[in-house]
């Protein structure tokens, strides 16, 4: 049910056609096997066709496509469980740099989209997501700032080379660049469930210079709030890829799998339950086009919708996987089969930039209730 | 003309002609039904319905020479978006509006076309739904009201129930076996017969809302003159199902008053009020809302996709299913959380505190909304057979 743009056409087409051949599910199970987490070898190939830049105008070395046509890259890698740093590098640090107006913008926009650098996104310190909670701070005069605090679950930091850090300078918010390797800067990668990197950060008196400071203040706030809301949106399509993948094969299965000498797809407790997932499935990838359509727009629905699509993506998520898992039976729990990939791929990607309890109780708050 | 110019002029009109009566919220009993013993409950009621149908604009996707609007699905969408701007009321809801219509302009001969569409479009004709009988709920195509052929008629003979204000109606389109000796869903056709005919007889059914909008309907041989036939014999199945789609694609968008979307969020507040941190003083009530409202932003984005979808010309097909399924099930979720935000004030059900139990009557009707038109277990076997081709 997809209207898209000739353009956008093309990027899709570009998307299944690269992704599905060269870098499937077995491409992630073997990646597994040798503990890479980071998958750096795909980068040139993802900046070649400009996917790096998607999000970052021609200006800043990007190719400007938008957010639509982000979500069809995203879509699917997630669909093939695809490792890369497409939405940390190219579409959280890709807009923070493209909304901010600064030195280090002109500096490291046209890098992350010549797929030269990777920049991670420093931002949680808590187990769950509280942007507006930022207690790392900058202080100290110009010069001679020091940055302190910890971070966690900073996504595919363990080999970013920039980290994109918010901080409170006072009463304001920052957005500033920090070397991993900068003396102070503790890093401790890790392999999550999902067989991907994320790293914890401790920051002890590191030295910030003014030309790392992305934005402050309002500028800040903007340039999150539009990263955030791009993030969110852009990670729910990834795992709308999954959900898919993960129906799709147990249609498949619903199709062949016979027991009591029929085809299980031919009781009535199984289609219901199949038909449910199916018009969910329908109705949240309309969802997640209007959030990606208002980012392109800049529409003022674009909180509503990204933060809907994010908690209503996290239900549809874990139904898509656990339905999966059910239908298949004892099959779905083995190792072999790919439900149980996509479950903790979708598990972490729920949990990432706000789980569905965070962005409901957002939009109550906004309700007034 | 461009579609601003179009835009405009459609504001200026209905500013001009839309009264002011017309533009406040509707309960059931403010609907404009139409027909030949309608009674207008205001002066401006029916002088809306007047100045709409001279436009054509009761049935403004129509074509101008059946008494509609001629206009282009995005000028339907402006006048809708026009009409939603001012709150203004549709004009004339009916089923010959949303079904019998339809299944004309796609089957009908042009004299069919001629004569009952502009009776239809300009409100004179209330026409209802001969489809549901006692033993032919979910299995529709196991009616058995039959019509013999007796050379210049069809006489008709059986039982219908659930037939939609059957006892206000003028007209009924109505599945009838009249090819006995054919299989199940083709030895049916599509009639058209006068309700005032020897032989029709209803009764009305009193449902749990206290409301009484459906009824039993019997027919003891009805003669049906043989050219008030749709489509051809035995094709009444096809045709009942095209309308089917119609009906559920209707349902699932339905803009008409079972669907009035109240803000549940000011309502809630308004009975419940707030804590000492500024949310809803009922923690467990104030989840179950929040995760109705996302999901309402859903099903909301997905009916506008799915209108854009129809609007660049592709058919909706079997999934039409999928949007009767969402949205109904979605109301009566709206309609629970509509009743407990209320407490015990929504439990009032005579007299004139709390609009005589409205909420709690909406409430109760809105369990039928996942029955009729086809429940919502016969819309997920349709699904998982047509969409995903689960066997069989």
């Amino acid at each position: 049910m997809e209207l898209l743009s000739e353009d956008q056409q093309l990027i899709a087409d570009s998307a299944t056609g690269f992704l599905r051949a060269g870098h499937s599910i077995a491409a992630f199970r073997a990646l597994r096997e040798t503990g890479d987490t980071a998958n750096i070898a795909i980068l040139p190939e993802l900046a070649k066709m400009g996917w790096m830049g998607i999000v970052v105008p021609e200006e800043l070395g990007g190719i400007g496509l938008g957010y639509r046509a982000a979500g069809l890259i995203a879509e699917e890698l997630g669909r093939n469980l695809t490792v890369s740093p497409f939405v940390s590098s190219a579409i959280l640090a890709g807009t923070a740099l493209s909304t901010s107006n600064s030195q280090a913008q002109k500096i490291w926009a046209p890098k992350v989209a010549a797929g030269e650098a990777v920049l991670a996104l420093a931002l949680d310190e808590t187990a769950k997501h509280r942007p507006d909670r930022v207690v790392t701070k900058v202080t100290g005069e110009a010069d001679g700032l020091k940055l302190n605090g910890r971070k966690t679950y900073v996504v595919d930091g363990g080999f970013a080379d920039r980290l994109v850090v918010t901080a409170k300078r006072g009463d304001d918010l920052c957005l500033l660049l920090v070397d991993p390797l900068a003396a102070g800067v503790t890093l401790t990668s890790q392999v999550m469930l999902d067989s991907r990197n994320a790293a914890t950060v401790v920051l002890e008196d590191v030295a910030v210079r003014d030309a790392d400071i992305l934005a402050q203040g309002q500028a800040a706030e903007r340039a999150l709030a539009k990263t955030l809301a791009a993030g969110r949106a852009v990670a729910a399509t990834e795992q709308l890829g999954i959900a898919k993948a993960a129906a799709d094969q147990t249609y498949d299965y619903l199709r062949t799998r016979k027991q009591f000498g029929v085809h299980i797809g031919q009781l009535q407790a199984l289609q219901h339950r199949a038909a449910e997932l199916y018009c969910e499935l329908a109705q949240v990838s309309s969802l997640i086009a209007a959030a990606l359509n208002a980012l392109d727009s800049d529409s003022a629905d674009v909180e509503t919708l990204t933060r809907a699509a994010k908690a209503k993506m996290a239900r549809v998520g874990q139904q898509a996987t656990e339905e999966g898992v059910q239908m298949h039976g004892g099959i779905g729990m083995t190792d072999e089969m790919d439900l149980g990939l996509f479950m903790k791929r979708d598990r972490a990607l729920a949990e990432f930039l706000g789980d569905a309890g965070h962005h409901t109780e957002w939009l109550l708050r906004q309700r007034g209730i | 003309m461009d579609i601003d110019t179009f835009r405009s002029e459609t504001r200026a009109w209905l500013e001009a002609n839309c009264p002011a009566e017309m533009r406040t919220p509707m309960g059931e009993d403010d609907i404009c039904w139409g027909g030949r013993t309608f009674e207008f409950r205001s002066p401006a009621q029916k002088q809306w319905l007047k100045v709409m149908a001279a436009k054509g604009w009761t049935v403004p996707a129509w074509p101008k020479a059946y008494g509609g609007g001629g206009l282009t699905g995005d000028e339907q969408k402006v006048l809708t978006e026009e009409m939603h701007r001012i709150n203004a009321r549709p004009p004339l809801q009916s089923f010959g509006i949303w079904m019998l219509g339809p299944a004309l302009l796609q089957f009908g001969t042009e004299a069919q076309k001629r004569h009952y569409l502009p009776q239809i479009a300009r409100g004179e004709i209330r026409w209802c739904q001969g489809y549901s009988e006692p033993c032919a709920g979910s299995d529709l195509a196991g009616l058995q009201t039959k019509g013999v052929d007796t050379g210049v008629h069809f006489e008709v003979t059986g039982q219908k129930i659930w037939t939609s204000y059957a006892d206000q109606a003028d007209w009924i389109f109505c599945l009838v076996r009249t090819e006995p000796d054919e299989r199940k869903h083709t030895g049916i056709s599509f009639l058209l017969f006068d309700m005032q005919s020897d032989g029709v007889s209803t009764k009305p059914i009193k449902l749990i809302s206290g409301a009484s909008p459906f009824c039993e309907t019997f027919f003891d041989a009805v003669k049906v003159p043989k050219d008030q036939i749709v489509g051809e014999r035995g094709q009444g199945w096809t045709i009942a199902k095209y309308l089917l789609t119609h009906e559920r694609e209707m349902i699932g968008a339905s803009d008409s008053a079972l669907f009035a979307k109240s803000d549940l969020a000011e309502d809630a507040v308004s009975a419940i009020g707030l804590d000492e941190t500024g949310r809803l003083d009922d923690p467990m009530l104030r989840a179950d809302l929040g995760q109705f409202l996302i999901d309402e932003i859903c099903f909301d984005a997905h009916l506008e996709m799915t209108g854009a979808y129809m609007r660049a010309g592709h058919e909706l097909g079997a999934r039409s299913a999928e949007l009767k399924y969402l949205g109904t099930e979605l109301n009566k979720r709206r309609q629970s959380l509509r009743v407990a935000a209320g407490g015990s004030d929504d439990l009032v059900w005579e007299g004139t505190a709390n609009d005589a139990g409205q909420v709690a009557k909406d409430w109760l009707r809105s369990k039928a909304n996942t029955i009729e038109g086809g429940t919502s277990e016969v819309m997920l076997s349709i699904l998982s057979k047509a969409v995903l081709k689960l066997p069989g």
